[in-house]
Parts: structure tokens; C-alpha cells; sequence
């Protein structure tokens, strides 16, 4: 059992690592044909994640090992969410559980160790993004938790593999109102998180607008690898639970080739088209003011509230 | 129509109504807010149909088809013409009070449901507390609300509820009466939009913070 189920996870973060690079050069590609520029082609992000790879980390003197840990850290714990998460096949984990407060944490890990790698560089604008980026965590973490919560009462589990096989089962709760209730809250909580287009503008080159660039400007060579690399797989792991919740068919309920093979090709496709649609979604927006942001999180938050209210109401009597 | 069908048909039309409310409270201060309406009226048809082709009854597809085209339609269009950009002021409470109000009131709406459960627990009864959030979302509107239209909005929402409520607990009332609601709801709808044209054509907007004084 723990051999499929590590079996499971490592085909999970390998297909992960090789695929989000492309899912970020998808969405970067579209960014640019829709507002009539060329663009760098959809394996740009492999090109420039090899490149940093090769470069040696350009220290300040006086930055702690913070600046050598964080980077890594946080992208140890995206690669933990990719197997934790069920992406490709759902199977639970005997030694870990996939259980929905164990996912947040490691989010949250990730998240701590980013706004601590912004810090340690002691510059003004390193410590503004950290502190932008902690605000926007605390009001998104009770968003994932809610939401997700109110899909597990149902179930009466809050594993997420158990969640998503009780969506394959009985197909009839794909569309209840809870479901689109949930989605609509987590998708505002994941564009958040992952620092996407109304909450910040991941191409800006404005500091005083950044959040997650701000927090990573000082950072060189393999560090910043990292940190990309991590955020990206981030932002690939939480569209990916996104599409498993959404159109939970397709994935590998057993470790088999065929299975497995399916379930990929599927996560493939899903991520391809929520990448399109996050893109195109983006050229149409402006980015929201930061002190506008809480009130689109309350928004959210109270949708997966509602969520929880209605996932009581609709349970079978 | 089988039962799953029946009742995942029905979940999705309340959730859809009350997300359209939850939006609409959200941005109710912009034009967006209209097409959020439109969308509200042509849920609450869609339900009205779902409960007709379960009852095989031809009214009730009459009525669902007669609301698809005044609230879904008909009104947005003409509360759209009158509008003319932004609703002027800002609301009395700011949006993130006014949503977590929001959520209180859902939760209320549920508790003072909790008798309703006598009648049965199939999934219309427990799509019935919804529509008495919408009754209660519509008063926040309303009293929240300073501008003409922004109160049209919540009045709207109101008549909404009132008729998930209706719809979704005896299986419809009789057409006469159905009518006759409707009617009024219209008439008022008229009056109050009229009102409004003349209230923008006096004072330049209608801000309704203007009209607490007498003047000759």
C-alpha cells in the first residue's frame, strides 16, 4: 500500500515539475497574443528556470542563511502539495494524510518561508511585499478551510482523496449548489494566494504595486530558481485541485500504467484550459487597489460560508 | 423528470439565486449590478419551470415564461436606461460589513426555517430558506441602500424571495393570484421608475440623501 501510494506521489511531482513551467509559459503566451504582442514562446519559463539554475546566488553581505534556506524551503513544501494533492490519481497516503488542515499547513510553510526570505534582505521594499503578502494569507487561509470543509461534510472526511473519490462515485454532486459555491470561493482564494491578476500584477515592473515580485527582487541565481520554481508549482497544484474538484472524472483511482496515463493526460488538458481561462481573464482586469483587497477575500470567505450552510442543508435526511 | 435529476435541477437553481444576490449586494453600487438582476429573474424562471415540467402542469410553464420575460428581461432593460452610468453615492455600510451582514442573515434565514421541516424534507423544503435570505438580503439593500435605484434594486430582490418562497413551498399559487402579484410588482416597478426619471430630471441625480428637506 505505501509503495503505490509513494509510487503515486512521485509520478505526481514528476509530472508536476515537468508541466507547470509550460502551464506558466501557456498563460504568459496567451497574455501576450491577446494584447497583440509576440510573446516568448511556451517553454520561455524552461529556458529561464535552466539559465538561473547554472548562475551562483548573489548574496548581500549581512543576509542570514534565511536567504539560503527559505528558497528551498518553499519549494520542498509546493512539491509536497503536488503529492499530497489529488492531481493525477487519488490515493491516500498511510504516513501522511492528504487531510485538508495537513494541505493548508504545508501551504502555509510555503508561504511563511517566502515572506521570510523577503525580509531578511532588510530592504524597504523586500519587507512591504512580505507584509502585503502575510495580510493577504491570513484572510485567504480561512477561505481554503471553509470551503473545502463544507465539500468534506457530506463525506463525513476531510481527505481530500476520499472527497474527490466521493465525486466520482456519485457524479450527481458535481453540480450541486455547494460545489459551485465552493468553486467560485476557491478560485478567488487560489488567484490570491498565488499572487495573480486582481489581487497583484505578476508582470509588473512598478515596486511600489508588487507583492510577490517585491519579495523576491533581491534574490539571484538559485535562489530565485527556486523561488520560481516553487510558486509556480504552487499556482500549478492549486489549479489542479481546482479542475479535480470541478471535473473529478479521469482520475487514476488504482496504480496501474493505463490508469495513471489517463489521469495525466486528463490533468494535462484540465490545467491547459484553466491556464487559458485564468489568461484571458486577466487581460480584462485592472489590478484592484490593495485596500480593496480584504473586501474581495470577505467576498470569498462568505461564499464558502454559504457553502457550509447549504452543505448542512443538503445532507439526505 | 427523475428524483436525482429532480432535486440536483432545483439545488442548483437556489444556489445560483442566492449566488446572484450575494454578487449583486457585492457590486450594487455599479451597472454590473443589473445584468446580475437579469440573471436573478431568469433563475427564478428556470426554477418555476423545473417545478412545472415535475407537475406536468402547463401554468406553471406559462409563468415561468411570462417571468423569464419581465424580470429577466423587461425590467433590467428598462432600470438600465434610467440609470445612466454609476448609481451615485456609495451605500451606508462599506461592501465587506454589508457581506458579512450577509452571512448573518443566511444563517438566520436557516434558523427561523427550522419549523419548516414539519412540511416534509424533500429538496424543495430545503431550498425554502433561501429564498427568505433573498426576502432578507432584499431589506438590507433597502435600507442600505441611498440611491433610487440602488432601492429599486432591493425592493426587486424582495419581490424575488418572496416568490422562491412561494414557488417552492406549495408548489406555486393559483394563476389568478400569481397574476395579480405580478401585476402589482410590475405597476410599482412602474411608478417607482417614473418617479425616479422625474427625480433625475429635477435634481441632476437621485441621491435620495437630497430628499430629506421641503422645499416650495
Amino acid at each position: 500500500m505505501s509503495a503505490t501510494a509513494a509510487s503515486l506521489a512521485f509520478i505526481q511531482i514528476v509530472v508536476m515539475v515537468l508541466l507547470t513551467p509550460l502551464l506558466i509559459g501557456l498563460i504568459r503566451q496567451v497574455r501576450s497574443l491577446l494584447e497583440g504582442r509576440a510573446g516568448a514562446g511556451v517553454l520561455q519559463p524552461w529556458r529561464d528556470i535552466r539559465k538561473l539554475f547554472g548562475k551562483e546566488p548573489l548574496r548581500a553581505p549581512g543576509m542570514s542563511w534565511v536567504q539560503a534556506v527559505g528558497p528551498v524551503v518553499l519549494a520542498t513544501s509546493s512539491l509536497l502539495l503536488c503529492a499530497l494533492i489529488p492531481l493525477v490519481g487519488t490515493v491516500a497516503f498511510p504516513l501522511i494524510p492528504d487531510d485538508l488542515f495537513v494541505v493548508v499547513g504545508v501551504l502555509l510553510v510555503g508561504t511563511v518561508a517566502l515572506a521570510l526570505v523577503g525580509l531578511d534582505t532588510g530592504t524597504a521594499f523586500g519587507g512591504m511585499g512580505s507584509s502585503r503578502h502575510m495580510m493577504i494569507a491570513a484572510l485567504v487561509e480561512p477561505t481554503v478551510l471553509v470551503a473545502i470543509y463544507a465539500l468534506s461534510v457530506p463525506i463525513g472526511s476531510s481527505a481530500l482523496s476520499q472527497i474527490v473519490n466521493s465525486k466520482i462515485e456519485s457524479p450527481v454532486t458535481v453540480a450541486s449548489p455547494v460545489s459551485l459555491l465552493v468553486l467560485v470561493a476557491l478560485s478567488i482564494a487560489v488567484i490570491a494566494e498565488t499572487s495573480r491578476m486582481p489581487v497583484d500584477n505578476p508582470a509588473t515592473h512598478l515596486e511600489l504595486t508588487m507583492v510577490h515580485e517585491a519579495m523576491v527582487l533581491e534574490s539571484s541565481g538559485r535562489d530565485l530558481a527556486w523561488l520560481e520554481l516553487g510558486s509556480w508549482l504552487r499556482l500549478g497544484a492549486l489549479l489542479g485541485l481546482i479542475g479535480s474538484l470541478a471535473i473529478p472524472w479521469g482520475l487514476a483511482v488504482e496504480i496501474a500504467p493505463i490508469p495513471l496515463l489517463v489521469g495525466s493526460i486528463m490533468l494535462t488538458i484540465k490545467l491547459t484550459v484553466l491556464g487559458c481561462i485564468l489568461a484571458i481573464v486577466e487581460v480584462f482586469l485592472a489590478k484592484l487597489r490593495l485596500f480593496r483587497v480584504p473586501e474581495l477575500l470577505a467576498g470569498s470567505f462568505v461564499l464558502a460560508l454559504l457553502a457550509v450552510t447549504a452543505s448542512y442543508l443538503t445532507v439526505p435526511a | 423528470m427523475p428524483d436525482a435529476v429532480f432535486a440536483q435541477a432545483i439545488g442548483m437553481c437556489s444556489a445560483v439565486l442566492l449566488l446572484s444576490a450575494v454578487l449583486l449586494v457585492w457590486r450594487r453600487a455599479q451597472v454590473s449590478a443589473l445584468p446580475l438582476l437579469a440573471l436573478q429573474g431568469l433563475v427564478l424562471a428556470a426554477l418555476v419551470a423545473v417545478m412545472g415540467i415535475q407537475q406536468g402542469s402547463p401554468e406553471l410553464l406559462a409563468i415561468a415564461a411570462l417571468v423569464a420575460l419581465f424580470k429577466g428581461i423587461a425590467i433590467p432593460l428598462a432600470l438600465a436606461r434610467s440609470a445612466r452610468g454609476e448609481f451615485g453615492g456609495a451605500p451606508l455600510i462599506n461592501t465587506a460589513t454589508s457581506l458579512i451582514a450577509m452571512a448573518a442573515l443566511t444563517a438566520l434565514a436557516y434558523a427561523v426555517s427550522s419549523p419548516l421541516d414539519a412540511l416534509g424534507s424533500g429538496p424543495t423544503i430545503q431550498a425554502i430558506p433561501i429564498g427568505i435570505a433573498l426576502v432578507l438580503f432584499g431589506f438590507l439593500l433597502l435600507v442600505t441602500g441611498r440611491h433610487a435605484i440602488a432601492q429599486l434594486i432591493g425592493f426587486l430582490v424582495i419581490d424575488n424571495g418572496t416568490a422562491t418562497v412561494a414557488i417552492l413551498s406549495s408548489g406555486g399559487v393559483p394563476i389568478i393570484v400569481e397574476l395579480g402579484v405580478f401585476l402589482d410588482v410590475l405597476l410599482v416597478i412602474l411608478i417607482l421608475y417614473v418617479l425616479t426619471g422625474r427625480i433625475q430630471d429635477e435634481y441632476g441625480n437621485a441621491d435620495l440623501d437630497d430628499l430629506t428637506e421641503l422645499h416650495d
